[in-house]
């Protein structure tokens, strides 16, 4: 019952913020439905999309709930990505599999760095979390950068982008006509590792004492910072992972725009999947396929894909609207 | 020495928008809301203070503009985080990103992909060189008002009483609510005036995203700057630096990749607040909501 609400809630957020830029709302759902899930092809296409966003959100899952708000996915996925590259530059000897699995190791370890850092500057220095993490995104931003201009631009390639990556080391094309991967396995695999982890091991029912009470953890001698510095990496190294899936999976290079803002929207796919791993599964679907028809859309519609940030921004603020107005009312009523 | 000064005035343009919005982020934060939309609400000032100069050809209307999207804006937000107590960071962040698409969105279909060559009337700078402007002085004197307001007024203590604690600002009869809403709406204006200038007189156009994280490095500044105006405005005229010299080393094609320099405001804005350390760590209800009795 609740998730038909949910459900219906996303699809009127969708409908009004199409009215209230003034798009035809029954045409523009129109193309994006084609665009998201008229076809094998438009199927293929959401998951592809919604992939890094469900790794991503994953990721967002584990640091929201230990009490880290990550706003660095972007950076930390960024990151990501740039190692894999880089691996690939310093390992071009490796082939197949075992080059696979070193590049999306390095994507990890490289966001589980890059988040490191915040988690330290927090733990160490009290600095916010929400601030460092988003200005590190605009530092990586940088680094991608200047690496594909830089040191990993294919040598006589006037287009600053990273070489690809040998067939042999990307993932399996599901669809020889799509580029649907072998990759998309890695989501549900890790939801349930994630939600097994958070909800049946003692050290997942300490990161989430941290996040909702730290006070109450610390009197339960439960190490706090340790457990947030632990939420926030592994945070940063399923962004990471996201990146090297987009990596290994559809591009095979890096290159400025790598991401169309991934890390900023599995902020809302976890938020929208009330920070729970299935949850995150079920709205990254959603906003793939959101993502999916936009493109059609703006193919046919003339709304700008930057649009779907929008409907993001709405079904945020309307969803945490309506969660606090039922608790206070839950509230009031008790009391 | 013109080229110096010019280099002077650039820095000091860059300097204006961060200054303006940090002082009203100060006395936001003082009353214990901390305006992570920020980012979003200069980004649909920029948009207004664009469109509306554009409109009108007169580039102070646009200013004008942008301060009331930015208090529409964060105005927007304060049932939300005041009378409902919704998570901030949450809110803010739902905020930016609707900011994010609703901006970029309109401004697509009203311009076209080629929208970046729109060129606005722009406000009259003096001084030659250094081409100062109007909104520049105007943020000296916010920073003087503001720092009069919060530190030599009632209202001032009453301020900074909701945000260290709010049960004593209650006791002494005000509204924690009201409160609050003054600094989110004061908070409004300055961004709002901030966002509008990026565009109207800094840039002279639009772009999609080009606020690039600047609200993010105005809430650093006003962390570094301890909570005081002037403090404030001091850690964002340092970054304010840092954005210059991006064209310190375009203009003399120095070795360095220009990356570096791009990056260089958000390291400094961090290593800022490295730098301000534990110590007195801001407003004690800071981002807590406060449930006020009837």
């Amino acid at each position: 019952m609740r998730h038909v609400a949910v459900l219906l809630g996303l699809l009127l957020t969708l409908a009004l913020t199409l009215l209230a830029f003034g798009l035809p709302v029954l045409e523009s759902l129109g193309h994006l439905w084609e665009g998201a899930l008229g076809d094998k092809f438009a199927i293929h296409r959401t998951l592809v999309k919604a992939c890094p966003l469900m790794i991503a959100g994953l990721g967002m899952v584990v640091a929201w709930r230990g009490g880290m708000f990550n706003i660095g996915g972007e950076g930390q996925l960024l990151v990501g990505a740039s190692a894999g590259a880089i691996t690939y530059q310093l390992l071009h000897r490796v082939e197949g599999p075992g080059l696979t699995a070193l590049v999306l190791a390095a994507c990890c370890a490289a966001g589980a760095a890059w988040a490191g850092i915040a988690a330290l500057l927090y733990t160490k220095r009290g600095v916010n979390v929400v601030i460092s993490t988003i200005l590190l995104n605009f530092v990586a931003i940088q680094v991608v950068s200047y690496l594909v201009r830089g040191p990993l631009q294919t040598p006589g390639e006037a287009i600053p982008q990273t070489t690809p990556l040998p067939e042999s080391a990307m993932f399996l094309r599901l669809d020889p006509q799509s580029s649907l991967h072998t990759g998309l396995f890695l989501a549900p695999v890790l939801a349930v590792l994630i939600h097994v982890w958070l909800k049946l091991t003692a050290s997942g029912f300490q990161l989430r004492l941290v996040g909702q009470n730290p006070s109450a953890a610390r009197a339960a001698r439960i190490p706090v910072a340790r457990t947030q510095v632990l939420a926030l990496t592994v945070s940063g190294a399923l962004c990471g992972l996201a990146g090297g899936v987009e990596y290994v999976g559809v591009s095979g290079y890096l290159f400025d725009g790598f991401s169309p803002g991934w890390g900023y929207l599995s902020i809302a796919v976890a938020l929208l999947g009330s920070l729970e791993a299935w949850g995150v599964l079920l709205s990254g679907l959603y906003f793939g396929a959101l993502l999916a028809g936009s493109r059609n859309l703006e193919a046919f519609g003339g709304a700008p894909s930057a649009f779907v940030y929008a409907v993001q921004g709405v079904a945020v603020i309307a969803f945490v609207a309506l969660q606090q107005w039922s608790r206070r009312r839950v509230e009031r009523a008790a009391s | 020495m013109s080229e110096l000064l010019g280099i002077v005035g650039a820095m000091l343009s860059l300097g204006t928008p961060l200054v303006i919005a940090a002082t009203g982020e100060t006395v936001s934060e003082r009353a214990g809301v901390l305006n992570i939309g920020l980012e979003g609400a200069m980004l649909a000032a920029a948009y207004s203070g664009f469109y509306t100069s554009w409109q009108t050809g007169n580039p102070y209307l646009g200013l004008l503009a942008g301060c009331l999207v930015g208090v529409l804006v964060l105005g927007a937000t304060a049932p939300l985080v005041l009378h409902l107590g919704a998570d901030q960071v949450v809110v803010g962040t739902g905020v930016n990103l609707l900011c994010l698409g609703v901006t970029g969105t309109l401004f697509v279909m009203t311009f076209g992909r080629a929208g970046q060559l729109v060129q606005v009337p722009t406000v009259a700078s003096f001084g030659g060189d250094m081409s100062v402007n109007a909104v520049m002085l105007v943020a000296v004197v916010l920073v003087f008002v503001s720092w009069r307001l919060l530190f030599r007024t009632d209202w001032g203590r009453a301020i900074r009483a909701a945000g260290e604690m709010p049960d004593a600002a209650r006791a002494a009869g005000w509204s924690v609510y009201r409160l609050r809403l003054q600094g989110i709406l004061i908070s409004g204006v300055t961004c709002g005036l901030a966002g509008a200038y990026l565009s109207v007189a800094q840039t002279n156009s639009f772009a999609e995203n080009m606020t690039a994280g600047r609200g993010f490095v105005v809430i650093a500044a006003v962390t570094f700057g301890r909570w005081t105006p002037f403090g404030a405005a001091g850690a964002a005229l340092l970054i304010a630096f840092a954005y210059g010299l991006q064209f310190l080393i375009k203009a003399y094609s120095l070795p360095l990749p220009y990356q570096l320099f791009d990056a260089l405001p958000y390291l400094i804005a961090l290593g800022v607040l490295v730098g301000s350390g534990r110590g007195k760590a801001g407003p004690a209800a800071l981002a807590i909501p406060y449930k006020e009795q009837r």
